[in-house]
């Protein structure tokens, strides 16, 4: 009988985590010197985490995994996380909520249903949340640190979408469409639906500018302003700062353009809202959401955060191979008397940062530097350099790591 | 090769029969008094028919057992909102079977349209025998936090006590306000269809069967009701001119869960030895709540294998049900505080495991050894569908399925399942389908159960009196 991986879910192999941990490295490694600290929240939460607060689409609960668990006599369905933002939300509200500020990263697995089971349904990410700060400073600072984790892992051409949760709203709200008709249409927005934004222009043209064009300076963002004459003082100071963030991401020389169809994702934003893309493909996105501490039962607090895809971010990044060892592979030879010998040869050359591998026969090693023969007899250890083929004959541990280290 | 369906009975099965008499398939036997689960026909000898739960045809299409099916769409949506990405494919709409489902609601609880459930403060329990439509219906209506209590029947006595909501099967808004219940919104509009699995319809050609089938769908007369077409929204607001619901017969009494169906006899006579007097159980009229001459007990007649589930909810109290239904239970959720208060030692089975004698084997590890020389896939058909996941787990059957079935299991095997966890009281039901046990898993009688919590709860002291009334019926019979 044949066994089988679970359908829709990945193996990582060899290669693949190669590139998975040079994500993670670069990553972990960045936010920790932008002052950031790492957390993780665990795979099974209670589904109503995520109904409560209102912030999934329909469209994006309908792929979760729930199910009753051992405790589900009560009924309480419990779900493998479908997005890692509210669950780090809970935690702040659950351990956190003394501190004013708090910037916190994670490197987890969300799981979501899809239909072919060709795409994977658990996908890893990065993600930053920078809590407590309602200042567009925050939301730059966030797409500052993902584009610096980017340039690191070598990618150079990274193009910004940005668009605005408040001004999408305020526009809906003039569409003459019923509330629960404007939630539709957010909804469909985020799940990438553009049948019924179409149908919604062909209804109404006035709204087609608002959806179709695309700008590249915070004139557009001044140019649809016209559009909301009778904007609340609330949204006149969300639109100013998104000018800000405009303009203070054109000082910073990055590429951006605005594109207000282009949310995607998560009922919870409220303000501005970014999307990363290397190669036409989404490698990663983020925003603002200062309503889902509070509709979690916290204080009012805001916050905004971004994620990075690591399976699209590994399908584009190039191979490389053992970033971290730069010394030589050394591959130890020996018998069963010589074996307590060989073990502490090992040690000391690991120990000096050597990458060391025992072979016991079968096909002979590749890829390494030095073969070392451990023997009984004088002299003791037989060392092979790989590139010429030349033998040196040595007696002890100290006058091997020398002859290495001097070749 | 052969062409296999899965036909129903029940609600559908006077007018399937007349289609598929009409298509001229000349199936011998498929009536409302039908003995046999298995049907051939006379014109088409490729053709196989069984008869089924409409509620098994769904998966049996779908995990290929069957290449054609039909059943109600309420059954094919419940099973397709929760595995969209299955083999199962809706053909055709045969437009007779019509009927709707309702959530519904009792009067007392406010919510007569679907957005009042969204701003609900309180986790909303939503009670059905369509779990998955109810947990697709919760988390598109937005409700912030509910708890779906999957049941075998009896929906429309659970509002208000036991559940806010249900979603059940109707004729119309007229059947919800007769019991007593207000209609929140129509979920569906329910019809006969036809279904296929995905392969078969791919690769199969099936049209000599189909063509009569098509044709044969206008002969069949069916009511049409027009007010009924607003599939998908709130029906008009009306309640019910004469609706009046009274509480006071429930709250702050113990609440005593008694089973429905054939079990009724059983309890009947044990509480006329004890000297216990209940009215109007069995009922001829279809009351489901009988009154028991013990001061402060309230009594609802549900479904057996419910009750451990209520009771762990603290929605009932006490329950008489089977030892089977609260194992059935325990298994799933370890930590529910339901517990057994007194053997009511009749009604006596054993839970077997049982397979075609066509299979050489004698116990359950030769079997495991058979099926894996086999390259199999054991299929193990149970309405127990816990206890039968456990047995093949502490069996180390390796690879294998369940196959959920809601009665009549044994006429799975040979074609539908290797293996079944089914009751037998003599073992004659499954000697007559020539099948044989190879072990038995443990003896179920009909027990009183209860919850910790509910011995906590004030006026428990009645639970008490009551289990001394029927442990002494038992000890003089």
């Amino acid at each position: 009988m044949k066994i089988e991986r679970c359908k829709g879910m990945r193996d990582f192999l060899p290669e693949e985590m190669e590139k998975f941990r040079q994500i993670t490295e670069a990553f972990r490694d960045s936010c920790l010197k932008w002052g950031y600290e790492e957390v993780k929240t665990p795979t099974l939460e209670y589904l109503y985490l995520f109904t409560s607060a209102g912030t999934l689409t329909p469209g994006m609960l309908n792929r979760v995994y729930s199910f009753l668990d051992w405790d589900g006599w009560s009924g309480e369905r419990v779900v493998l996380r479908p997005d890692v933002t509210i669950p780090v939300a809970r935690l702040f509200t659950e351990h956190l909520a003394d501190r004013e500020l708090a910037k916190l990263f994670y490197i987890a697995n969300t799981f979501a249903f899809e239909e072919t089971g060709k795409k994977n349904r658990e996908r890893w990410q990065c993600g930053a949340e920078l809590i407590g700060l309602r200042s567009p400073l925050a939301d730059v600072e966030l797409i500052a640190l993902a584009l610096q984790v980017l340039r690191r892992l070598g990618l150079y051409n990274v193009e910004i979408k940005l668009s605005h949760a408040g001004l999408i709203r305020s526009i809906l709200q003039k569409s003459g469409l019923n509330e629960e008709q404007q939630n539709q249409v957010f909804d469909s927005l985020l799940d990438g639906d553009m049948g019924i934004i179409n149908k919604l222009i062909s209804e109404k043209p006035e709204l087609y500018p608002l959806f179709n064009l695309q700008g590249r300076s915070s004139g557009f963002v001044k140019n649809l302003i016209s559009f909301l004459t009778d904007a609340t003082p609330e949204l006149k100071s969300q639109i100013d700062d998104f000018i800000f963030i405009s303009d203070i991401l054109q000082e910073l020389g990055y590429n951006y353009r605005i594109d207000i169809a282009s949310i995607r994702g998560f009922e919870y934003y409220t303000g501005m809202i970014f999307q990363l893309y290397a190669d036409d493909e989404k490698i990663g996105g983020g925003g603002r959401y200062d309503a889902l501490i509070p509709a979690m039962g916290g204080e009012n607090t805001p916050a905004s955060g971004f994620a990075l895809y690591m399976d699209q971010l590994m399908q584009i990044l190039p191979v490389k191979t053992s970033a971290g060892y730069s010394k030589g592979k050394i591959v130890i030879k020996m018998d069963r008397k010589s074996a307590k010998l060989g073990f502490d040869i090992a040690d000391s050359l690991r120990s000096s940062g050597y990458i060391v591998k025992f072979h016991f026969g079968g096909k002979g090693p590749a890829d390494v530097s030095w073969i070392l023969e451990v023997g009984e007899k004088i002299p003791v250890l037989t060392l092979t350099r790989i590139s010429d083929n030349k033998q040196f004959y040595l007696n002890s541990p100290e006058e091997l790591l020398e002859k290495i280290q001097n070749n | 090769m052969k062409i296999k369906i899965a036909l129903p009975k029940g609600r559908l099965l006077k007018n399937t029969a007349c289609l598929t008499h009409n298509a001229g398939w000349g199936l011998e036997g498929y009536s409302e008094d039908a003995r046999l689960y298995h049907l051939y026909s006379r014109r088409f000898p490729e053709l196989n028919a069984r008869i089924f739960q409409e509620k098994d045809i769904p998966i049996q299409v779908a995990v290929g057992n069957y290449d054609l099916g039909i059943c109600g769409l309420d059954w094919v949506q419940e099973f397709m909102v929760k595995y969209p990405g299955s083999n199962l494919l809706k053909i055709k709409n045969l437009s007779y079977g019509r009927s709707s489902l309702f959530l519904a609601a009792s009067p007392l609880a406010g919510y007569s349209y679907p957005s009042s459930l969204k701003t609900a403060s309180q986790p909303i329990s939503i009670a059905s025998e369509y779990p998955n439509l109810a947990e697709y219906l919760a988390l598109n209506l937005r409700l912030k936090r509910f708890n779906i209590f999957p049941i075998w029947g009896a929906a429309e006595i659970y509002p208000p006590e036991n559940a806010d909501l249900i979603i059940l099967q109707a004729a119309g808004e007229r059947q919800i306000f007769d019991y007593g219940l207000n209609p929140v919104m129509k979920v569906l509009e329910s019809q006969a269809y036809l279904i296929a699995n995905k392969n078969s319809w791919a690769t199969r050609d099936l049209s000599e069967i189909l063509d009569g089938l098509f044709s044969a769908i206008e002969t069949i007369e069916t009511v049409r009701d027009a007010s009924t077409d607003n599939h998908g929204y709130p029906v008009e607001r009306a309640t019910h001119p004469n609706l009046t619901v009274h509480t006071d017969w429930w709250e702050g009494k113990i609440h005593l869960a008694l089973p429905d169906g054939h079990a009724q006899k059983h309890v009947v006579n044990i509480l006329e030895k004890a000297g216990i007097k209940i009215f109007d159980y069995p009922s001829t009229s279809g009351n489901r709540t009988p009154r028991i001459e013990i001061p402060g007990i309230a009594v609802k007649v549900i479904r057996p294998q419910d009750m451990p589930l209520q009771v762990a909810n603290g929605k009932f109290d006490i329950a008489i049900t089977g030892k089977d239904w609260v194992e059935e239970h325990l298994y799933k959720f370890p930590s529910s505080p339901v517990m057994n208060l007194l053997d009511l030692k009749y009604s006596r089975v054993k839970i077997v495991a049982a397979i075609h004698n066509d299979i050489p084997v004698n116990d359950i590890r030769s079997l495991r050894e058979y099926a894996m020389s086999r390259e199999w896939k054991l299929r193990i058909a149970s309405e127990y569908v816990n206890i039968a996941d456990k047995y093949a787990r502490d069996h180390h059957l390796y690879m294998y399925r369940i196959i959920p079935t809601w009665g009549a299991t044994e006429s799975f095997l040979p074609d539908d399942a290797d293996l079944l966890i089914e009751n037998t009281e003599t073992g004659n039901t499954l000697r007559r389908h020539n099948l044989k046990i190879i072990d038995t898993l443990f003896e179920s009688t009909a027990c009183l159960i209860t919850s910790t919590e509910s011995l906590r709860k004030p006026g428990a002291e009645v639970i008490s009196t009551f289990v001394e009334k029927l442990k002494k019926a038992i000890e003089e019979s």
